[in-house]
């Protein structure tokens, strides 16, 4: 090959090594926030006794979608429990939790503003492509650097691996609101971030939601990635099963993976439905059959 | 006058596209809206008028016309690209973004063609959404919307989502919400296009009893003509985006300004547009001091069967060739004793289609009456035909003819010879225009 070679790794290296060099102190503070928020996740769902998990998560589920998904929670989880997979299972849960709080903290806000200005939709979608399509391994070799072996590189790994659905479905949904009742909010005189909150946010929700539930699958499938820079949870297990071809153990923690991100995934889509069925749309419309495909697809991914 | 119209606007321009100003540049040269098309789409061109407070102004046109760019322009909704527009003397086109706001929360609310209500809030919320943004108390607004609600006749489903409601009730929830604001001005974009017809008729009877009850100005969109007609006490007719003609109804229909406001007007049910004084002719009346040789002599010069008798130029009846003779006969002179006073006049301003029954059931032509009584013409059966029928009404020389030419011949043989002389005169103009009729 006499094509000349462009050492561009070798300058994102570089730049990735500049960046820790003069960013470091910032990078600290980050990296002690999320680690604080996660131990305090984490904290709270571990003192509980594991039944009383089970039974706030099927509360949840029960107002989320009803009794069946209740029972479906509570048979699940104490199959988690009965596999000794318990203890990994809510250091995943936390994980994952806090992962998605950021990420939507970021994606909500990036959404609407990338919905109210074609600029910044135009720059942000290229990025998200690249965060979305990066094999997620990727992310842990620098998150390493900056932030160290532990929680904090997997989770920051997991944050911009999920916030991209976030961004896309919460502008998608603004974008869609009937332009004629956001004309009516100006025509009344609201002011824009009146119009937001009263008439875009409400009539984008399906689609925000839609969001939501994709941002807390693809979060949980890195989870479980993340378990290879350190992190605690599910795919420590999974990582040491396929180290040592242990089938018994990789399909226990596999399974536990799987029976929360379906516990998840109802109750989101619950919540979504949810407020649909207040909104009494008997009409089924595009808008509002997205969520539903969207979570089928996403169980699949995250299994 | 001091009150300052309610709307005005003045020369506005609206154009989509690159280089906008340019393109109203060449236009106020001359150039026509096709020859400007590869610089930008002229959707309003040097669209001027005035609103008079309390008038339901109606800007019809086809889609594609210019005329939802126009209302959008008056409340700012659009920028016009040239032109201004004042409402109720402030000026909207240079208003700031928060002068905006508040002369749309002052001033004008909108009703939306596809509705626009927003379906997460009950109907009572989506009626009190113009208060709420005015900064009006919970409690207020409410009370203030379930007036408005009632008035709209949805008093009883004011907890009731908007997705619950057929399209005809959306659209009175929509209404509701821009009465309730309480503005002095409403806009409506063609707010009742979206409903069927028979719905559509009922909203816009309802729209003019709450006009009239609450004294609103409202600048109306529609593209049907007979909406047109049926609401606007003024129209303007646009055409590619210019005002080709602005009028009250009645000029639209009856003096067309072009040939495609002609063209327009052709399938308008006249019958709702036109009114008793718009088609009604020269009356032929005599005052009762002619007494009855005056009524004869009218008669006969003018080869009638009967005419008006007026007193003080108000009506009193009208006496037929018959009734004269039998006076002449019974030697009465007074036209007072006998009159036929059970003719009922109709307005000036009743609509055709509310006096056609009168007119088939009246013996003779139908008196139009004014104020006091006065007698301000006559709508015979042949008028008011060719006014629906939208035929010229030649009808000024068609003599009524009388019933039966014989008998009346039978009564004059029973006359003395002195008041024969008047009464044949009569008779025979009559015989002659019957010849004359099947020729």
């Amino acid at each position: 090959m006499d094509i000349p070679r462009i050492p561009l790794g070798d300058w994102v290296e570089t730049f990735i090594n500049w960046v820790i060099d003069v960013l470091g102190g910032f990078f600290d503070v980050v990296s002690t926030i999320f680690s604080g928020f996660y131990d305090g996740v984490a904290w709270l769902l571990a003192t509980p006794p594991f039944w009383a998990i089970i039974l706030v998560i099927a509360a949840i589920g029960w107002l989320a979608k009803g009794w069946k998904l209740a029972v479906g929670a509570i048979v699940g989880l104490l199959l988690i429990a009965v596999l000794d997979q318990w203890e990994n299972a809510m250091d995943t849960l936390a994980l994952t939790i806090v992962a998605v709080v950021i990420a939507l903290i970021i994606a909500i806000p990036l959404g609407i503003w990338a919905a109210k200005s074609q600029t910044v939709s135009t720059i942000v979608r290229p990025i998200l492509d690249f965060l979305q399509t990066m094999p997620a391994f990727v992310y842990l070799i620098p998150a390493i650097f900056l932030f160290g072996v532990g929680v904090v590189p997997g989770m920051v790994a997991t944050i911009l691996f999920a916030v991209a659905p976030g961004v896309r479905l919460t502008e998608l949904g603004i974008r869609g609101v009937d332009p004629e009742v956001v004309e009516a909010g100006n025509a009344f005189g609201a002011t824009s971030g009146r119009i937001l909150r009263q008439i875009q946010l409400p009539l984008a929700m399906p689609s925000i939601m839609a969001g939501v539930n994709q941002v807390i699958m693809l979060a949980l499938s890195m989870a479980v990635i993340a378990s290879m820079v350190g992190g605690p949870g599910l795919g420590k297990d999974i990582i040491q099963a396929l180290s040592r071809t242990d089938i018994a153990l990789g399909f226990e923690a596999g399974l536990a993976v799987v029976i929360i991100a379906m516990i998840l995934d109802r109750i989101t889509s619950g919540f979504g439905n949810a407020k649909r069925g207040r909104k009494r749309a008997t009409s089924a419309t595009a808008n509002d059959e997205a969520p539903d495909a969207g979570a089928e697809t996403v169980v699949v991914h995250a299994g | 006058m001091t009150i300052p119209p309610a709307v005005e606007a003045k020369g506005l321009y609206k154009v989509f596209g690159r280089n906008p100003k340019d393109v109203v540049r060449r236009l106020k040269a001359g150039e026509t809206r096709a020859q400007v098309a590869d610089a930008g789409t002229a959707a309003v061109i040097d669209a001027s008028f005035t609103v008079q407070p309390g008038e339901i102004f109606v800007i019809m046109g086809l889609s594609g016309s210019g005329k939802s760019t126009i209302i959008r322009m008056l409340n700012g909704l659009l920028q016009p690209t040239a032109g201004e527009v004042l409402v109720q003397g402030s000026n909207v086109t240079t208003a700031s973004p928060g002068e905006l706001r508040g002369i749309r929360r002052r001033s004008m609310s909108m009703v939306f063609q596809h509705f626009a209500l927003l379906p997460h809030r009950t109907v009572l919320d989506n009626a009190a959404y113009g208060l709420e943004i005015q900064g009006v108390g919970k409690a207020e607004r409410r009370e203030r919307a379930r007036d408005i609600l009632t008035k709209v006749g949805l008093g009883d489903r004011v907890d009731a989502m908007p997705d619950e409601l057929s399209g005809g009730m959306k659209q009175r929830v929509g209404l509701a919400r821009g009465l309730a604001a309480g503005t002095d001005i409403l806009l409506m974009d063609e707010a009742f296009s979206a409903l069927d017809p028979l719905i559509r008729r009922e909203l816009q009877e309802q729209l003019v009893e709450l006009q009239q009850e609450l004294g609103r100005t409202i600048i109306f969109i529609t593209h049907d003509l007979n909406e047109a007609m049926f609401l606007g006490d003024r129209i303007a007719v646009m055409r590619d985006g210019r005002i080709v003609q602005n009028g009250t109804p009645e000029e639209i229909l009856t003096d067309p300004a072009n040939d495609y406001v002609a063209q327009f007007v052709q399938d308008v049910d006249r019958a709702r547009v036109l009114t008793a004084s718009a088609v009604m002719e020269r009356p032929l009346a005599v005052p009762v001091s002619a007494g009855i040789r005056g009524a004869l002599r009218v008669m006969r010069e003018e080869q009638v069967g009967e005419v008006y008798v007026v007193e003080n130029r108000r009506l009193v009846g009208v006496v037929t060739d018959r009734a004269v003779i039998h006076a002449v006969k019974g030697g009465t002179t007074d036209l007072r004793t006998i009159a036929d006073r059970s003719v009922h006049g109709v307005g000036p301003d009743e609509l055709l289609t509310d006096i056609v029954e009168q007119a088939v059931g009246s013996p003779v032509p139908l008196p139009v009456v004014g104020e006091s009584g006065r007698l301000l013409g006559v709508i015979p059966r042949i008028t008011l035909l060719a006014a629906l029928g939208n035929v010229p009404a030649t009808t000024q020389s068609m003599p009524i003819i009388p019933a039966t030419a014989l008998e009346l011949a039978a009564e004059i043989g029973r006359l003395e010879p002195g008041a024969l002389a008047h009464a044949a005169g009569a008779a025979d103009g009559a015989a002659a225009a019957t010849e004359g009729g099947e020729h």
